[in-house]
Order: C-alpha cells, then structure tokens, then sequence
C-alpha cells in the first residue's frame, strides 16, 4: 500500500503555520516570524488562538489535545507540538 | 432534589443520589462532534465503585489526599465521587498550568494518589519535580495506548478492587476538597473546604437556579474550578440531572453542542460571553435591512415585556432563531470568574438569554451574590445568596468599602498558611479584598479591589507576586510588581494591568537593551499574567526588618504620581 502522508520537516511545518496564520488574521505575509508570540503580534486572545488551531488541525490533519497546546504562545512551539503529531 | 440538610458530606449524597436516579442520565460525553459516552446514574456508580475499591486496597484512608488533573470529562466525576466514597479529601488541580507548577501543588498537597490522563501524564513525567513529592505513591492514568509507556503509572481502566469498597463516612466539618486559588508563583494558596461548605452552597444556589431531571448542563470551566465543580458536578447531580462534556473546547464544537444536547445551563467566563456577543452582533449586521428592523422591533418588545422577569417562552417565540442557534432550552448562561461589563449582559437579557451574574471567590465557597433576575440589573452582581451575612466594612463617603462575608460556605483556611487564614478570616467574618457597596434594593455593585492582584477576563486570579520570580536577575537596584490599580485604585473591575515597579543604581537609564530584557522575560511567562507596564522610581524601597519589601507603603508613595505620565507602556 502506498503511504500518501506527506513528510515535512519542521521547517516546513512552520512555514506553513506562518503562512496560514497571516491568512486567517490578515497580516501581511512574511511579516511573521517562528519566535514571535502569536498572541501579541496577531493581537487574538485565547478564544481567537483555538480557532487558529482549528485550522491548523484541518490543514495538517492532526487533532491536537487542548492540554498538548496550553501555555504556548509561539509558533515555534506550536510547530514542534503539530510537528511530533504528524 | 435531595434535601441536602440531611446529608452531612458530598459523598453521602451523592450516593443517595445514584439511588434515587439510578434510570436517568447523569453524563454525555462528546469528543469533536462525536458522542463517546452516555452513562445513566445506575452505570456511573458501576464505574465508581470499582475504582474505590481500588482505592482502599492502595491504603486511601480517611483525611487522605487524591488528586485529580484531567480535563473535564466522565472520568473526572467517577474519579472524584470514588475519592469521596473513601472518605479522602479531593485535590482538584487545573489541567492547564505547567507540568513544574503541577509538581509544586502535588508537593504541596501532600496528595498521595494522583489520577490524570495519560497525555498529561507524559508531560508530568517528563518534567522535573516528582523527586521531590515523596507523599505520591500511585499514579492512575486514564485513555494510555496500548504499548504506551507508563512511566510508573497504572491503567485507570484497569483500576478495580477485588472486593466491594467500604462507604466511609465524613463529618460536615471535615475537608472534602483542597482547591487552589492561585499562588505557584508565590504562596500556594490551598483554599480547604469543608462538606458543609459544598451542601450549603448548593442548597443557596438551586434555591435560584434549580436543576431537574433532564436538565443538560454543558461543562465548559475546567472542573477544578469551584464554579464547574459546584453546578457541573454536585448541583446537578444531586438534582437528577446531566452533564455534558466536551473533550475539546473549540469554539465550533462548543456551538455545535447547544442545539445537539439542547443545553438548558452553560457556564462561562466573560471573554468567551464577549466573543459570544461579537459573533452574534456581526450576525445581526449582516442582515438585510428589512429583517434588521423587524428584528430590531422584536428585540424591543422583548426588552419591554422583560422587565420585570425573565419570560423565556415568550423570548423563544418573539426570538426563535437566535434561541435555536443555542438550542432553544436555555434558561440561564451563568456567567463567573471575573467581572462582566453590563452592557455584554444586557445584550444576552435583551435576547431573551437570561445571564446569571454574580460574584463569588472560592474562598467564600463560590458564589456570595447573585442575581436573580427579578428584575435583571445588569449594572450590579445581585443580592446575597440564601444563608450569606454581607457587610461593607469601613465604607467612605460614598458607602464604598471592603466586601466582608460571615456564612457556612466560606472555607476552613488556607492549607498550611496559618498566618494567612488569619489575615483572610477575621472573627469569621472572611475579608475578601474588594470593594463595594449594596445599593438601595439590596444589589451589590463592585468598585474595584483593595488586593495587589488582577482577575482576567478568562478567569484567573493573577497576584502581583506571582509573577515577579520572571524578573529575577533583571540588572536594577530592586524591582517589584504591583497591579496597576492598587497603587491608582479606579473604582472599576475591568481592564486590570498589572506593572513592573523599578528602581535603577544610581545613574543607571532605562535603556532600550534593558527593556528589551525586560520584555523578553515578560514574554516567557503565559499570556494572562504578563506586565503590561515599567514604573521607573528613583528612591529605595521601603523594607521591613527582614528586607521585604513593604509593598502597602511603597504604593502609597507611588500613588503620588500621575498614572499615565509614569507608566511606560511594555
């Protein structure tokens, strides 16, 4: 059977979460970067970060645990967290 | 539902409670849309008991420690009323904090069992800081894979005693729960409650908010929380009704559930009532102006018509689609954890969506007011509950002064901290550091708070202490953190900041490198607690013999000057 997952690595992975955030929050692309806090440079609150993860759950076809994602404000950290689930 | 001033612990009525329900359903659970458990009150004692059987078997006695991190889910309430059913005292602890913060309570705890979930646990285990809770012997984790290492810890699941558990009962004065208010940053604060507080806590509350057989109420605070714990657990069980858990909390799943389970009570925290309220209003504006203005009119004469009382049959008819978009059996959203602005819950009582407000701290054993929506004021956070002595202690000019509060539902102390308790709980009479007045009708109005301490829209209680261990090392003469609204006090109950108080060596500048430092350690900590604001003060701190800092006097000195000029925004 052939696996048709795609591999990325995790610079890919981040990328991709960049690319969709400032899609999603409209913030101009290339303007985020994989150290910035997610909270602070998108301007969301919580309720705004689990619709973001929403789409990226969809976009990946992973389901993160609610518990996996608490206390991370990073997207380098939200990459490695969807990374180690793919 | 049970008349609970027969019943002297939770875990005596919630054992009548199996027995007097044993057909109806007590729990739901829905994981991303898809429902994964429907337990009658008759197959909840069934998991329970096995469970408390094991329990004992692990040496679980009476006054012992069993801690519970999960998230809100069936297990979390088996869990619990097996904890209770042993006579042992329930730590509640919140999913959400670090795995080292979670270490830091076990210790403190002394928590000999604790039951978690398997993710959780492979953070837990991971991190550092079991060494030192040398009271933990066993480890139960819930949903493990098969292969899944364990890391010491056994199967939940496979948790069963060989015999049948023996009921141990508890005396009202007994401690059924440990609940921590805050303080992993600083002083744990274990707030011990007894039975009684639980039993006359409820008896308060369903008095106004009543639970019944096919009352669905949706689970949304973590449980840990007394809110959750109070009407998503033991209020409604002891009533006959049900509970419904989602496993995750994105807000389609959470939409999606009202109209599926027709949810007749939700509990929630104003952020999410106010992205509630947004969505709705953009809904509104999108409509056709025609439709607007019929919809304007209907809302108008249901604003009219409600003055008064709540009429929701009427509401559901003169507003049925927004009443079907939340399922159209609401009763009530109640809404806690932190002060709601009035005009979010005008705008749910105007839809017809009564929302219960009303203040509370753990401390006090949940709730200390409440509306009762007769009439609806959205401009206080209503009159005492039942059994509730409440007086203002020292009022100014304005007859604003501390809220104190005398009643069975406040708690027996703070674990360990005997000089705390004694500061908090004054003569019995339980000071709870906020501000108020009580109106002509007998409604309470909040005007701020006299503690160095922010509660966030999302419901945490952030101490201004807590937080300052991320500034340690910071290169200046000496720092210190205060929330901005102790040291300029504002008469309000929102937007509160807190604020980094520095003070540089002498000729020293506030240097861009310096903030940038400063901002970087800001950064690490998690988004509600961090420091929204630099203070720059240029005299020493005023100390106490052993060095502290004597915070009351350096804020009084602080407050001499102009708020904005002196904060530098972060």
């Amino acid at each position: 059977m052939i696996n048709l997952k795609i591999m990325r690595t995790l610079d890919q992975t981040t990328s991709e979460i960049l690319e969709l955030a400032s899609k999603q929050f409209k913030v101009a692309p290339g303007s985020l970067k994989a150290e910035d806090d997610f909270y602070k440079k998108l301007g969301i609150d919580s309720l705004q970060a689990l619709e973001m993860l929403s789409r990226l759950e969809n976009h990946f076809r992973i389901e993160l645990p609610d518990y996996e994602v608490q206390g991370v404000s990073d997207f380098k950290t939200l990459a490695e967290r969807i990374q180690a689930r793919l | 539902m049970l008349n609970l001033g027969e019943y002297s612990s939770i875990g005596e009525a919630l054992s009548q409670a199996l027995e007097t329900w044993p057909t109806e359903v007590c729990l739901i659970e829905s994981d991303r849309g898809e429902e994964k458990a429907r337990l009658t009150y008759r197959e909840f004692k069934a998991r329970a008991l096995p469970l408390a059987g094991a329990l004992q078997e692990m040496g679980v006695a009476p006054g012992d420690r069993v801690s519970i991190i999960m998230t809100n889910q069936s297990k979390w309430l088996i869990s619990a009323y097996a904890i209770f059913y042993c006579g042992a005292t329930l730590v509640p602890l919140d999913f959400k904090l670090k795995p080292e913060e979670h270490w830091q309570l076990l210790k403190h705890s002394g928590a000999k069992v604790l039951i978690t979930e398997y993710g959780i646990w492979r953070l837990l285990s991971a991190a550092s800081g079991r060494n030192e809770v040398v009271a933990l012997k066993d480890v139960l984790a819930t949903e493990a894979p098969a292969n899944a290492d364990l890391a010491g810890a056994l199967r939940w699941e496979e948790t069963k005693g060989a015999k049948p558990p023996k009921f141990v009962p508890q005396k009202k004065t007994d401690i059924a729960c440990i609940v921590y208010s805050s303080g992993t940053g600083g002083t744990p604060k274990g707030c011990m409650m007894t039975h009684e507080n639980y039993l006359e806590q409820c008896m308060a509350l369903t008095s106004i908010y009543p639970f019944w057989p096919g009352v669905h109420y949706l689970s949304i605070l973590p449980t840990n929380h007394a809110i959750d714990f109070m009407v998503g657990f033991f209020g409604p069980f002891t009533c006959g009704a049900a509970v419904v858990h989602l496993r995750t909390l994105r807000p389609e799943y959470v939409r999606e559930a009202f109209p599926k389970y027709h949810i007749t009570y939700v509990s929630l925290v104003p952020l999410v009532l106010k992205n509630l309220q947004k969505g709705l209003q953009a809904r509104f504006d999108e409509l056709p102006a025609s439709r607007r203005k019929v919809f304007e009119f209907l809302r108008n004469i249901n604003r009219e018509l409600t003055k008064s009382r709540p009429l929701l049959w009427l509401s559901c008819r003169l507003l049925s689609q927004v009443h079907q978009a939340f399922g159209g059996k609401i009763e009530a959203i109640i809404v806690g954890g932190a002060f709601t602005e009035p005009h979010t819950l005008q705008f749910f009582y105007d839809l017809g969506l009564p929302v219960a407000n009303g203040y509370g701290l753990t401390e006090a054993g949940t709730a200390i007011t409440v509306n009762d929506l007769r009439p609806f004021r959205a401009d206080t956070v209503g009159k005492p509950l039942p059994g509730m002595e409440v007086e203002i202690r020292n009022p100014d000019a304005d007859g604003i002064g501390e809220v104190t509060v005398r009643s069975k539902t406040v708690m027996a102390g703070y674990l360990n901290e005997p000089e705390l308790t004694a500061q908090t709980i004054v003569d019995g009479w339980l000071r709870t550091g906020d501000m108020g007045r009580f109106d002509a009708t007998g409604h309470l109005q909040l005007f701020g708070r006299k503690k160095n301490m922010i509660v966030t829209e999302e419901g945490k209680n952030v101490y201004a202490e807590d937080v300052e261990n991320a500034f340690e090392g910071v290169p200046v003469k000496e720092f210190c953190v205060f929330a901005a609204n102790y040291i300029w006090p504002q008469r309000s109950m929102v937007n509160e900041k807190l604020l980094l108080v520095v003070h540089l060596e002498a000729g020293q500048l506030l240097t861009e490198e310096l903030k940038a430092e400063i901002s970087a350690r800001n950064n690490r900590l998690i988004n509600y607690k961090r420091i929204h604001g630099i203070v720059c003060y240029q005299e020493d701190f005023p100390l106490t013999a052993s060095l502290k800092i004597k915070r009351n006097e350096l804020a009084q000195r602080l407050s001499t000057f102009d708020r904005e000029q002196s904060i530098l925004p972060i």
